[in-house]
């Protein structure tokens, strides 16, 4: 403190100067900081206090004694996870409708913009555009109930096939055809929405390049290999790093919309677990504790993936 | 071989011709269906008769729909939400990306950081329900219109538009004319932020009006069920049948038509969004376009 006494005149009057644009400063620009107030207000009590409660993962939970005087119990959850005989089956489920969905799904919209931008007929383009960005407007409760009602046993697929002379296909009444209705069906459901963005990375090519390469008798197949394709590299580059630091946050809604008894085998994944250990069942410590493993795992991915992007390609997120 | 195939360019129209055809089927046929079933006669249905026109033209799901009391209430409900949920989420996100966009605010960094982090590490499903139960929050209506009401990629968005959309000169003349910040955000801003308002108003009422997860966590009332829970038992769970009527006729008779009610639940719930559609269709790109920019 005392270091911070100066008696020199001269420093004194460039402190108070300084001072006083400080706080000219601060009278000018504090409607800023209003200004983001609720948002910061919305983030710390809907996710930095629930970080705080993150504790109990380690902790033996009781709703009387309350998240500081309930007892220490260290890993003692994360032990009877993994040793627990549903580990192995929660996380392989996990990861195949996770990267299952990441191969077949990350490709399309990408695919899609490239058809869309190549389509000579544009009234076709454009109804295409509408019909394909629509089903992201569908809510999964409804998205969930209309695979049940068009793929069921007498649903209109196996209607148009018995129609045609087939036999009908038991979509829903086998367990293992799960991963795939979850996963086609995501990727119907999002391709459309997706490939807006490449579409938009589509229109900032130089018309140029193309110019030159029509001249030189590039054809359409060899402009996107060659020009669309390296252009929109980086836009590809980011999304597949975000979509990888997701990989362990397969959605919760339409895992559990879809599961029954049939297919549970398959389609029991963590984070519908979590749900029902914490919920239903009331171990809300456990709960807590495969939840962050979860959790830590995704956060591991987002940043390796993000590390090896960087070195490889200077495409990074952070 | 391929190669050349794709190589002679009408050739490539064509094939991006059928390929695009068949996406659009795949796409279109099934919401084309649900809406000719709902019309159409259940036993039809049920024979495989329907499949490009609605057969046997039949609005008794809708009937049925409409004096179901649930779904009335569900209804109600769903608009309260996302309506005063997207007003919240309005308030908090326009000044909130308005004030980040601007060169002058000090500790933004640090601001944008705070965000950021959660959107990558959250506290996860037990700690936020405890949070929200402390709160008193658990079984009310007001969880169901603050939880979604704020996103850190919608704020990005917002300020992404603002940054290249503002011109810098504009605030400095305001400021000679001497108009504090507030006066410039609410007379200069906000009237030029329609088409921001508009993106994000969208995005997070669609958010609200399809919010299934929060619903089934925080509410066990059933007043207090939104749209997307009730759609849930008569979809998912089976329970087509209203659960006040006894009437065995009325029963027999709601067996039968049990499909052609799901397919009517569908067309009313999403009734809004493809109200919506058309008016708000042209700005998608844009939207995510502004969104894109990083």
């Amino acid at each position: 403190m005392d270091a911070n006494i100066v008696t020199d005149t001269k420093y004194k009057n460039i402190d108070r100067k300084k001072r006083s644009k400080n706080l000219k400063y601060i009278k000018k620009t504090w409607m800023l900081y209003v200004f983001v107030l609720p948002a910061i207000l919305y983030l710390l009590i809907l996710h930095y206090f629930p970080m705080y409660g993150i504790q109990i993962a380690f902790k033996d939970y009781r709703v009387t004694q309350g998240i500081i005087g309930s007892e220490w119990v260290g890993f003692q959850h994360f032990a009877e996870f993994f040793g627990s005989y549903q580990f192995w089956q929660l996380l392989k489920n996990t990861l195949i409708l996770s990267f299952y969905g990441l191969i077949a799904g990350f490709p399309m919209p990408i695919i899609l913009a490239i058809l869309l931008y190549y389509t000579v007929n544009k009234k076709l383009k454009k109804v295409t555009q509408m019909v394909t960005y629509m089903p992201h407007f569908i809510s999964t409760v409804v998205f969930c109930g209309m695979i049940f009602i068009l793929l069921g046993h007498d649903g209109i697929y196996n209607q148009i096939l018995h129609n045609l002379g087939f036999k009908g296909i038991e979509f829903m009444t086998k367990g293992e055809n799960f991963r795939h209705i979850y996963v086609w069906s995501g990727v119907l459901k999002g391709m459309g929405w997706s490939s807006i963005i490449y579409i938009a990375a589509l229109t900032g090519v130089d018309p140029q390049i193309h110019e030159a390469a029509i001249v030189d008798g590039a054809s359409k197949f060899q402009r996107i290999k060659y020009i669309d394709l390296p252009t929109i590299l980086p836009t590809i580059m980011i999304l597949l790093i975000l979509n990888l630091g997701r990989i362990m946050g397969v959605g919760f809604e339409k895992a559990y919309l879809l599961q029954n008894n049939i297919n549970i085998e398959y389609s029991e994944i963590i984070s519908t677990y979590v749900y029902k250990v914490g919920m239903q069942g009331g171990q809300f410590s456990y709960s807590t504790a495969i939840g962050l493993f979860n959790n830590i795992i995704n956060f591991i991915l987002l940043i390796t993936v993000n590390r090896v992007s960087k070195k490889l390609s200077n495409i990074s997120l952070f | 071989m391929k190669r050349r195939f794709l190589n002679n360019d009408k050739t490539f129209d064509r094939v991006v011709t059928v390929l695009v055809t068949i996406i659009l089927i795949a796409i279109f046929y099934p919401l084309f269906f649900i809406v000719i079933a709902s019309f159409s006669d259940p036993t039809m249905i049920a024979n495989g008769k329907v499949i490009f026109f609605p057969k046997g033209f039949n609005v008794e799901g809708y009937e049925y729909i409409f004096q179901d009391k649930r779904i009335w209430i569900g209804y109600y409900n769903s608009i309260r939400y996302s309506f005063f949920g997207t007003l919240l989420a309005l308030f908090i996100t326009i000044p909130a990306g308005y004030a980040l966009s601007r060169r002058d605010m000090k500790g933004k960094k640090v601001i944008m950081m705070f965000m950021i982090i959660t959107m990558y590490f959250q506290g996860g499903l037990i700690p936020t329900y405890l949070v929200v139960k402390s709160l008193g929050l658990v079984n009310t209506p007001y969880i169901l219109m603050i939880l979604g009401s704020f996103s850190v990629f919608n704020l990005i968005i917002t300020r992404t538009f603002y940054k290249s959309n503002l011109p810098h000169e504009l605030q400095e003349a305001a400021e000679i004319d001497g108009c504090t910040i507030g006066q410039y955000f609410f007379h200069i801003v906000v009237p030029l932020s329609k088409p921001i308002i508009a993106i994000i108003a969208l995005y997070y009422g669609v958010g609200h009006w399809n919010a299934f997860f929060s619903s089934l966590i925080y509410v066990t009332d059933n007043k207090l069920y939104p749209l997307q829970l009730i759609l849930r038992d008569i979809l998912i769970s089976g329970q087509t049948i209203d659960v006040t009527t006894s009437d065995p006729e009325v029963i027999e008779r709601l067996k039968q038509i049990a499909r052609t009610i799901k397919y009517g639940v569908i067309i009313v719930s999403s009734l809004p969004v493809i109200l919506v559609y058309p008016f708000v269709q042209k700005h998608f790109v844009k939207g995510v376009m502004i969104g894109s920019v990083k």
